[in-house]
């Protein structure tokens, strides 16, 4: 499946783009993915056991991933991964 | 005041301009500021002053850093400062007072010996921030620093996502110092609040959504747009408006601390500002007393703090908010497993009181002490009557109970639990049949 990244602008730099596309069944392929293309995002995508990083929030679609399967969760062609700080509100 | 600061201006000596190049944008950059830098809470990493509340090294919350060093007021200087949360502001995130928002925070103390027999403990008092200018809320503090930060980092334009009381303050503090500001809130948000948030002028957007989906976007606007919103790229200086509440309420009570102290909780940030501003009060050797016990209230239809203090885990499940005390709508806390932290080492604990105790909780707040508070004050009393009930809060305590906003910005919540006024001609004899029938 072919989705898209939206990344913060702290990660935007990273990855060269604030914009980017990846592949994989699930989220956790298409994160991989996209920290193998850029490597710098490693460690940035998600925590030490490579679960998704304690700053961050992975929205699928508009939908808090935590609400479905998180990383586990599967992709569809075409599905926008908003990436956010969780350091944010309140 | 400013003989206790330093008056050199310019870009902080900490940093080389090399330094600054590792921060993201800085819109009018951090050239002539008096703020303080920023430091990774998670990695120590220490930031030039810039609109950004992430760390770029492992995106850790950034905080204004101090100078373990700096010249310190006596509590005698501070009593000759002007009734203001300026007059801490060693403790704030600035070298030199501020210029904008001058008239916001000491909020009134007040003794409350009727609603503390209803709690059944030795004294309460209501800390009423109900009463904070010029918003009527205490993110009135908030705003405070966070507009602060935002002229001095050059930015024209401020917003925020909110639940109300922070679109009120953002609002009121922007119209009155020639900001634009935006605000996005979620779309069922109460009349009052919206009112009160238009009414200055500000660019209101109403998002079909959650409060938490109105917080993502407003970190995408952040990006985007480059804007100061408040609570999202000026967090760091904006938390730090919260824990004058502390500072207030030990200065009021004569330096020293109460047993405990009871607050509102929807992102987590007061009650982790309270333990903060407990401390340096401490820290500063203003009072030896030890450090009050922290208390949080949330309603039971969005309590995720709550729950994960309960569960013993401290882990944040997210939630989709159901409840009137919308200002506390809040199902993805951004400081909820710091607000755990700070109840659990301070001895305290949490409640979560359903929507028919929170109007409760106004009304006994409003027949004991005469003051009157919107749904999150009411969750406040309603959690202590509970925490009191379950034997957290004792008869030998002296108790604060943080009333956060004023009554009008929700006037729905009550509305339909009071009683209709009748209605009558103007005529004496119509004034004594009620007074029979009553």
């Amino acid at each position: 499946m072919q989705v898209t990244f939206h990344l913060p602008k702290v990660l935007a730099s990273l990855a060269g783009s604030a914009q980017v596309q990846a592949r994989g069944a699930t989220l956790q392929e298409a994160v991989e993915e996209l920290t193998v293309r850029f490597p710098r995002l490693a460690g940035r995508l998600t925590g030490p056991t490579g679960e998704p990083h304690e700053y961050l929030l992975f929205y699928l679609n508009d939908e808090d991933i935590r609400f479905l399967e998180g990383f586990d969760t599967p992709l569809r062609d075409g599905d926008e991964i908003t990436v956010v700080s969780a350091v944010a509100g309140g | 005041m400013s003989s206790h600061v330093s008056h050199r201006r310019g870009v902080h000596p900490l940093f080389h301009s090399s330094d600054a190049a590792c921060v993201g944008p800085q819109p009018g950059g951090p050239a002539n500021t008096s703020l303080r830098p920023l430091t990774c809470s998670a990695c120590g990493t220490l930031h030039p002053p810039a609109p950004t509340a992430v760390c770029p090294e492992c995106l850790g919350p950034l905080e204004p850093s101090y100078p373990p060093d700096r010249p310190l007021p006596s509590t005698t200087a501070l009593s000759r400062r002007p009734a203001s949360l300026w007059r801490y502001l060693e403790w704030l995130p600035f070298e030199e007072e501020p210029q904008l928002s001058r008239n916001t925070g000491f909020t009134p103390l007040i003794e409350a010996p009727i609603l503390a027999a209803a709690l059944g403990v030795r004294r309460a008092w209501i800390k009423n921030d109900a009463l904070c200018f010029p918003s009527l809320s205490f993110k009135d503090r908030v705003v405070a620093t966070a507009i602060n930060a935002a002229r001095q980092l050059g930015l024209d334009t401020v917003g925020c996502a909110s639940t109300g009381n922070l679109a009120n303050a953002v609002a009121a503090h922007a119209a009155r110092e020639g900001l634009s500001a935006w605000i996005f809130v979620p779309h069922d948000l109460e009349g009052g609040k919206l009112v009160a948030t238009a009414v200055f002028g500000a660019k209101m957007v109403r998002v079909r959504g959650t409060y938490d989906d109105v917080n993502r976007l407003c970190s995408q606007v952040a990006d985007h747009f480059g804007w100061g919103i408040v609570n999202v790229n000026l967090r760091a200086y904006y938390a730090e408006g919260s824990k004058t509440m502390a500072w207030e309420i030990a200065e009021q009570l004569g330096w020293r601390f109460p047993d405990a102290v009871v607050a509102p909780m929807a992102g987590g940030s007061l009650v982790t500002r309270l333990a903060k501003g407990f401390r340096e009060v401490k820290e500063a050797g203003f009072t030896g007393d030890p450090l009050p016990r922290l208390y949080g209230a949330q309603a039971a239809g969005c309590a995720p703090i709550v729950e994960a203090l309960h569960r013993g885990d401290g882990r944040i499940r997210p939630t989709i908010p159901r409840t009137l005390a919308k200002s506390l709508a809040i199902g993805s806390p951004a400081d909820g497993a710091q607000a755990v932290r700070a109840l659990r080492e301070s001895g305290g604990w949490a409640a979560a009181v359903d929507d028919l105790a929170l109007v409760g909780g106004i009304q006994l707040l409003a027949r004991t002490t005469g003051i009157f508070t919107e749904t999150a004050g009411g969750v406040t009393v309603a959690a202590a009557l509970a925490l009191a009930r379950q034997g957290h809060l004792k008869l030998t305590d002296e108790v604060v109970l943080c009333i956060t906003g004023h009554g009008l910005k929700t006037v729905e919540a009550v509305r339909s639990g009071l009683e209709e006024a009748p209605l009558i001609a103007p005529r004496l004899q119509e004034v004594e049949a009620l007074i029979t029938t009553t």
